[in-house]
């Protein structure tokens, strides 16, 4: 009997799992299941597990301790280690997130297995999985397969096709008991960033980009007026992060954060090679730019050749008119 | 206290990539080499924690081919004091576990109290080897750190990890492995005396046997390397600023159904 597809549940860190786990356990059925979650956290709500049920999970490996919270490797390896040597999964996916990046290599290494992180594709060849991932800035795509199981993999958010959540479906809840490793890293504090109120630049559906042509940074405020008005995030170009227009974690790119989003509009971003390496996998890319000749227009479904600063209060204005009707 | 700094040589982010012949490598023919972006912050940090302290070591380690000399060169043009080159064709097609079990060795040998690394190396993208030395060699490690202070007697240090929506910051036990993001600091240029001094400094040749590591096969392979779909070509709408966004958004809605 084929071992089980594994999905890494990625919480709100409030026990409900994020909508990103759709894409992930989607994919998994895709692949032929058995889908399973395991979800190591401090507090798992009824509801979050019904979610995961809702989106395919047949069964929920449940690890709840209070020493799981929050997110440490060295803590949260060795249950699952242990867990994945007595039950023998074919695979271990989980979402690219800060956290799932780091503990997918860190188990990928306990469990002396390969790890292809960041992935935009899955596929069966014969009995064996090979995964598709960008590299050099997302100018090639590059096929990896493993030796062995279980492969490991992290998945792209916003790229996989999500399950559609059917009510009723409900996984086996298997609790599983844990000692939890004394953790020599102790959590001084968490330092929340100041919300914007848009979505996270890495979940959202929609992302709106300002590059150098906002001139200041006085001006995102009608990008984050046009984000409001459509549930978009509001991201920046390095050329503006590295002006301090924007924070760091705003910037979209090599050097930043990559993105997937079904739509994304650059405005006054001129397309250098390290910010398409952060949102070259979108779906459908606007760019607004006065120069035509800016290369993000090459990879761009639409364009418009104008001033943003004429074009944003006009998208605004237009979007709204439609919401109202 | 001794610090070693991992770094790695990656082709120029706007450098011409092309498949070379056997399809599954980048034909290197006129490429541009850097040290990847994100290690020359760990260099950065690892030099600035040495000054501030006033005394220690920093150690530059490569894994690569003859070329990644360069990139070593360049770390210590910056200040690092000395350098190890893992310079071994049987690790042609190390993957990153590989990488990290080899590196774990120099680290070995080298028992410094602090690994730095960059979050991850812009050809492959991966960012595995940071936390896959760290579980290989048993430390703790704490990804994508933003700010970082050391305490006095070198027994720990406090690191700030970048996450979703904030900052977590934490106190780890020394030895540990940090992996640097954006934002840590303003890597320096190195200066011309800094260049000409990086000319003197040692660089140590070892290969994988040196190190006692004997199993090299790669547990992820890549088998093949593609060029990127082409994407369906653009529209450019014209007119008036008025007319365009009215027409820009019907598109979207009608024909894109992206919103």
């Amino acid at each position: 009997m084929a071992g089980a597809l594994w999905c890494v549940v990625e919480d709100d860190r409030k026990g409900t799992p994020k909508k990103v786990m759709a894409e992930v356990l989607g994919e998994a059925a895709r692949l032929g299941g058995p889908v399973e979650a395991l979800w190591l956290t401090d507090k798992a709500t009824d509801d979050g597990l019904k979610q995961l049920g809702a989106w395919g999970a047949t069964k929920v490996w449940l690890l709840e301790d209070a020493g799981l919270a929050p997110y440490r490797g060295e803590v949260w390896v060795p249950p699952v280690a242990e867990l994945a040597s007595k039950e023998s999964p074919r695979a271990i996916l989980a979402p690219v997130t800060s956290r799932q990046r780091e503990f997918m290599a860190r188990l990928a290494a306990r469990l002396g297995v390969g790890l292809s992180a960041d992935s935009v594709a899955l596929a069966m060849n014969g009995d064996t999985l090979v995964a598709t991932r960008p590299v050099y800035a997302g100018k090639l795509l590059s096929k990896v397969a493993w030796a062995k199981q279980p492969w490991m993999a992290t998945l792209r958010p916003n790229v996989f096709k999500p399950a559609e959540a059917q009510a009723g479906k409900a996984s086996a809840v298997e609790r599983v008991a844990l000692t939890v490793p004394a953790a020599q890293m102790k959590l001084v504090e968490r330092r929340e960033e100041t919300s914007t109120g848009l979505p996270e630049l890495t979940e959202a559906e929609i992302v709106l980009s300002g590059g150098r042509g906002m001139k200041g940074p006085e001006n995102y405020v009608i990008l984050e007026e046009l984000g409001g008005v459509i549930g978009a995030a509001v991201g920046a170009s390095r050329a503006a992060v590295d002006a301090g227009w924007r924070p760091h974690r705003f910037q979209i790119g090599q050097t930043g954060r990559t993105i997937s989003p079904k739509l994304y509009m650059g405005f006054g971003v001129s397309g250098a090679i390290q910010h398409l390496a952060g949102m070259r996998t979108s779906k459908v890319i606007v760019a607004i730019n006065k120069d035509p000749e800016a290369p993000i227009f090459k990879i761009a479904d639409y364009g418009v050749v104008a001033d943003l600063f004429e074009v944003v209060p006009e998208l605004t204005k237009e979007f709204k008119r439609l919401l109202e009707k | 206290m001794k610090i070693l700094v991992m770094v790695k040589q990656v082709p120029d982010t706007a450098t011409q990539v092309k498949i070379g012949s056997d399809g599954r490598q980048i034909d290197t023919a006129g490429i541009t080499w850097i040290v990847s972006p994100y290690d020359e912050f760990a260099v950065e940090e690892a030099l600035r924690i040495k000054e501030k302290r006033g005394q220690g070591e920093v150690v530059a380690v490569a894994l690569g081919p003859d070329r990644a000399k360069e990139a070593l060169r360049s770390a210590l043009a910056m200040g690092c004091d000395r350098a190890v080159h893992v310079n071994d064709p049987a690790l042609a097609a190390a993957d990153t576990l590989t990488t990290a079990r080899v590196l774990a060795a120099v680290v070995k040998q080298e028992a410094p109290q602090l690994v730095l690394c960059g979050r991850q190396a812009i050809d492959d993208d991966m960012g595995a080897v940071g936390a896959q030395l760290a579980e290989v060699l048993g430390w703790p490690c704490a990804s994508w750190i933003m700010e970082e202070t050391v305490d006095g007697d070198a027994k720990s240090v406090r690191v700030g990890r970048q996450v979703e929506g904030g900052l977590e910051v934490f106190e780890l036990p020394l030895p540990a492995v940090l992996s640097a993001q954006k934002g840590l600091n303003e890597p320096r240029y190195p200066t011309l005396k800094g260049i000409m001094g990086a000319k003197k400094k040692e660089i140590k040749d070892v290969k994988a046997a040196d190190l006692g590591v004997t199993s090299v096969a790669p547990e992820l392979s890549i088998t093949a390397l593609e060029a990127l779909p082409p994407r369906p070509p653009g529209r450019i709408i014209p007119g008036d600023v008025k007319d365009a966004v009215k027409e820009l958004v019907r598109a979207l809605r009608e024909d894109a159904k992206a919103i």
